[in-house]
């Protein structure tokens, strides 16, 4: 046999599996996944943020470790296995942060532990990392995470900017001058419903710059 | 490719087994970080309940920063029973709160922290805990030498609402505190109400309470008014003590 010729690490193909869905097909604005904890983590920017990064994390070693055992897991307890596996991974990435990064352990709370039920996670092991390459499942996870994050902090950031007037703890709209001349922060942004409108007005934005996803009638 | 039953057996106890070695090798490993972690940060809440700790954002060993300042300013700690008489023998910084106020009143250990700054002026610390909406809240209140006047609090909790129910570990919020008092003026024990804003306030003994956060605010309410009055005796056998 022989040896077909390696594939380049960041051939246009594994680019593409990087790029499709912080756009094309991201999770949150497209597939409408993982709508629950960006409705929870999304009232301040930091614990958005961290969020974000745990969930790239999380995503892209579930991926690896589920495309590394794809040939032997028996396809009817895959879906015990894949949550196995999310499962004690997200175990480790918050016994790691109580244990190096306490102070911001201790702003996240539950919601690391609410990176389990984040249905992205599952749905890529899934839909990609059980029949495809290690590297491949590496970068489809870390592309996913990412289109989830960036969508997160962009919602996050709105909601702290007109709920709290503040952008990272500072206070932003204090400093500009704004209380001074009668503006007044809303409540409403804080709360649930507000980040679903906000996902709706991105979702808003981005098919009507991105034609392609208008589904015809 | 179909396995068989027995494969699968032995493939979900393999996973398992590995999962649960790796899972508590990590968890015994990190346990000694966490647990200093806890206590740094127990420390940390008693020496900010008096103002002190001021520095610690801009120091870059924190760990030993926090065991000096405590070390220089926490001169005393001892626990008291229901009616105010010192229990010996038990270790103040390792009472759980929580499990104390479990316990029937007359069981109830309850530890004091004693606070002296350069001036020789001494707050005591007490230990608070209670529920918010999702889960423990928890905090110190520092009391000023009449045992009536707060001259400080901390509070914090495990998994309140960001945005909301979270704001009780803000100085915003905690501030308000400040001067606030247990006993009225005919000794009456009262404690001190967080109300929503708009409700008429009793000067002295309430503050403003969080919009969006009220269950927490609320349990912030609850949880001075059961910890505190556990204090009672001990407080009135104190202030008696100092008038004679």
């Amino acid at each position: 046999m022989i040896k077909s010729e390696r594939e380049p690490l960041l051939s246009a193909k594994n680019i593409k599996l990087l790029s499709t869905p912080l756009n094309d097909e991201n999770p949150i604005t497209v597939q409408v996944l993982g709508i629950c904890s960006a409705l929870a983590v999304t009232v301040k920017l930091e614990p958005a943020v961290v969020m974000a990064v745990s969930v790239v994390a999380v995503m892209a070693s579930a991926n690896v470790i589920i495309s590394l055992l794809r040939n032997t897991i028996p396809p009817r307890i895959r879906i015990i296995v894949e949550l196995v596996v999310v499962a004690s991974l997200v175990i480790l990435v918050d016994q790691v942060l109580k244990a190096f990064l306490y102070d911001v352990s201790r702003q996240l709370s539950v919601f690391v532990g609410l990176i389990i039920t984040n249905c992205i996670i599952m749905g890529r092991l899934e839909a990609f990392a059980l029949s495809n390459k290690t590297w491949p499942s590496f970068l489809d996870g870390v592309g996913n995470a990412a289109g989830y994050g960036w969508i997160l902090i962009v919602v996050a950031f709105f909601r702290e900017l007109l709920g709290s007037g503040t952008i990272w703890g500072y206070p932003v709209m204090e400093k500009a001058g704004l209380f001074s001349i009668g503006y007044e922060n809303n409540g409403f942004m804080i709360l649930p419903p507000m980040a679903l409108i906000t996902v709706g007005i991105i979702i808003w934005v981005q098919r009507s710059r991105n034609r392609k996803l208008i589904e015809s009638k | 490719m179909k396995q068989s039953n027995t494969y699968i057996f032995l493939y979900a106890s393999a996973m398992v087994i590995l999962v649960a070695a790796v899972l508590s090798v990590v968890s015994t490993v990190l346990k000694p970080y966490q647990e200093l972690n806890v206590e740094i940060a127990r420390k940390t809440d008693i020496l900010k309940s008096v103002d002190k700790a001021q520095m610690l954002s801009e120091v870059r060993d924190r760990n030993s920063y926090i065991e000096g300042e405590y070390d220089k300013y926490i001169v005393d700690s001892y626990v008291i029973n229901h009616l105010g008489a010192r229990q010996e023998g038990i270790d103040a910084f390792g009472v759980n709160v929580r499990d104390e106020l479990r316990k029937p009143h007359e069981q109830r250990n309850l530890p004091v922290f004693l606070a002296r700054d350069e001036d020789g002026k001494e707050n005591f610390i007490i230990p608070v805990h209670g529920r918010g909406l999702w889960g423990p809240i928890f905090g110190y209140v520092a009391l000023d030498e009449d045992y009536n006047t707060i001259s400080g609090v901390i509070f914090d909790h495990a998994s309140e609402t960001p945005g909301l129910g979270a704001e009780i570990n803000t100085p915003a919020f905690e501030s308000q505190f400040r001067g606030k008092k247990l006993f009225d003026d005919s000794g009456e024990f009262i404690s001190v109400s967080v109300l929503k804003t708009g409700v008429p306030h009793v000067p002295d003994h309430s503050v403003d309470g969080i919009s969006g956060g009220t269950i927490t605010s609320k349990g912030v309410e609850e949880m001075l008014y059961e910890v505190l009055s556990s204090y009672e005796n001990y407080f009135r056998n104190q202030k008696t003590d100092r008038d004679d």
